[in-house]
């Protein structure tokens, strides 16, 4: 008998890590497709958290059924719709509750694979709708797709949870009261759209990889939610720019470990251990840039993706193929004149052809005035002062990089720098 | 369900602009109107008088205080609006696209205040 109760027990204890299990990675699925069964992002979570109840309460009893993702789908509509009827009783519903009411049968073919690959694809979409502010489809994003709590989020962001519940909110009523569509874009707009998503994606990658102000260099978590939406988008969408944007993501992330040394002073590419970068990520993000660069139709993700590649496969900082990068940045360019681009480009030139080249196109782009206030362009003009000897001016200009940046690893290295020099 | 699209634009750029150009780009109103028109999407459109033809106007403490000039001076001026039907956001989007005046200026695509009687 008590053996017997024991056995029982450590069923349930199983079965309940099975449910933990299937909420890990079903649950974005199975809410992607309620979203479209239910039409709305509320009713849809209710209706999601309703059926991981009733699984607690029947799978243990029960077991567990043979596909749980259609299991929980319906018996997550069964209750949303069970709640509508309730509520219909006291007051009328609008048509677009009949509708659905009407149509409670429903396909099943809605609920195979591909349809729900597409709910994965239309959740995302239309939480990167650009009618939505930008903070508010990056927001949507982590908290509906990858279903990070505000909490987490908002940590993330350094922004206080409330505040960010109310980017949900608010967000979540402009996608019914504008009637923001749950779909997938159709051909004419889906690289503008398919843009509008990778934008978010790598926001997200960067707030993860470069924390824009605060004491820790990188804030991981945000960066590998980041590749696994990359993963997600080139899985259901293998786009070249989704693509490239995944090599270009891994390949920053393989040199994550030799970014900063163990107290989090920040290391530069030329003086990193390339010994301590992730190779399995080297090879992948590689091989995903030549597939991209195959198709021809790639974009500036693929091309930046392109110039990691050649940091990432070089055995020494000498070894780095300069005039390669050089001529990457001048695809760049010609897709897009931006004076970011031009400043790294300067530096790749100062590499290849000496620090006084470098120096004279930096200056040419400074004179310009867009670049005064953006503290790399300052402590890339001081590297090559201090290069050439020109103490007195690469003083001066760490002093403005210095000025200008919040970042507390960037300006103990800038600080560094200063003391160094004699 | 009804969106207002409202046509904003510099008046002043408007007004500089040659003759054949504003006839032209007339005539692609025509068109556009017409198109709407055919798909039974259009509800209603006017184009408006220059803003130095508009009064404020403000009840306050029961009195009525109008005044000289627009609501808010802007650099892009309320130049006209369609009242489209469209099946949602990114039909309405599509169809605010097409309006000649958003290749200079930009049209404001605000979803009608849905009252169920």
């Amino acid at each position: 008998m008590e053996a017997e109760r024991q056995n029982s027990a450590g069923a349930v204890e199983s079965i309940r890590d099975t449910i933990d299990a299937v909420y890990r990675n079903e649950s974005r699925r199975v809410l992607a497709t309620l979203i479209r069964l239910l039409g709305d992002f509320d009713r849809a979570e209710e209706a999601l958290a309703d059926a991981f109840r009733a699984a607690l309460e029947q799978w243990p009893r029960d077991g567990v059924p043979d596909n749980p993702r259609a299991w929980l789908v319906s018996t997550g509509r069964f209750k949303a719709l069970d709640a509508l009827r309730r509520r219909k009783r006291l007051q009328p519903l609008p048509d677009d509750i009949n509708e659905r009411l009407a149509a409670e049968d429903g396909d099943p073919a809605s609920l195979d694979g591909e349809a729900v690959g597409d709910d994965r694809l239309r959740l995302i979409f239309t939480c990167c709708h650009p009618a939505l502010a930008p903070e508010a489809q990056v927001a949507l994003t982590l908290r509906e797709v990858c279903s990070l709590t505000t909490e987490e989020i908002g940590r993330a962001f350094l922004v206080p949870a409330p505040t960010l519940a109310q980017r949900i909110v608010r967000a979540k009523a402009k996608i019914k009261s504008a009637r923001i569509p749950y779909e997938v874009p159709g051909r004419a707009d889906l690289a503008e759209r398919l843009d509008a998503v990778l934008r978010v994606v790598y926001l997200v990658f960067n707030e993860g990889y470069s924390a824009s102000s605060g004491t820790a260099v990188t804030r991981h978590d945000l960066s590998s939610e980041a590749i696994r939406l990359g993963r997600l988008l080139t899985e259901l969408l293998p786009e070249p720019e989704a693509i490239g944007l995944l090599a270009l993501m891994l390949l920053h992330e393989s040199r994550r470990a030799a970014r900063s040394t163990a107290d989090g002073e920040l290391v530069l590419l030329d003086a990193q251990d390339r010994s301590l970068w992730d190779r399995d990520q080297i090879a992948e993000g590689s091989t995903l840039v030549e597939r991209a660069l195959a198709s021809r139709v790639f974009g500036p993700y693929t091309v930046q993706a392109a110039i990691a590649a050649v940091h990432a496969n070089s055995p020494t900082a000498d070894a780095t193929d300069w005039a390669r990068i050089v001529a990457l940045y001048d695809v760049l360019l010609s897709a897009e004149r931006s004076p970011v681009v031009e400043l790294n480009r300067a530096v790749a030139v100062a590499m290849c052809d000496g620090p006084a080249a470098g120096l004279a196109l930096i200056d040419g782009l400074m004179s310009g005035g867009e670049l005064s206030s953006y503290h790399l362009a300052h402590a890339a003009r001081a590297d090559l002062c201090r290069r050439l000897g020109r103490t007195s001016e690469a003083r001066a200009a760490y002093r403005r990089a210095l000025a200008l940046t919040q970042q507390t690893p960037e300006r103990r290295f800038l600080e560094r720098r200063l003391a160094e020099l004699k | 369900m009804q969106y207002l699209c409202l046509i904003y634009q510099d008046e002043s750029a408007l007004q500089n602009r040659s003759k054949a150009d504003l006839d032209a780009m007339y005539a692609e109103y025509v068109d556009f109107t017409d198109d709407v028109k055919r798909a039974g999407r259009l509800v209603g459109s006017n184009r408006l008088q220059p803003v130095r033809t508009a009064a404020t106007v403000r009840v306050r403490d029961g009195s009525v205080v109008a005044t000289d000039g627009p609501f808010a001076e802007t650099k892009e001026q309320l130049g006209g609006y369609y009242l489209i039907e469209a099946r949602d956001l990114n039909e309405a989007i599509q169809t605010a696209a097409r309006i000649p005046s958003a290749r200079f200026g930009s049209v404001e695509v605000r979803p009608v205040w849905d009252v169920r009687v």
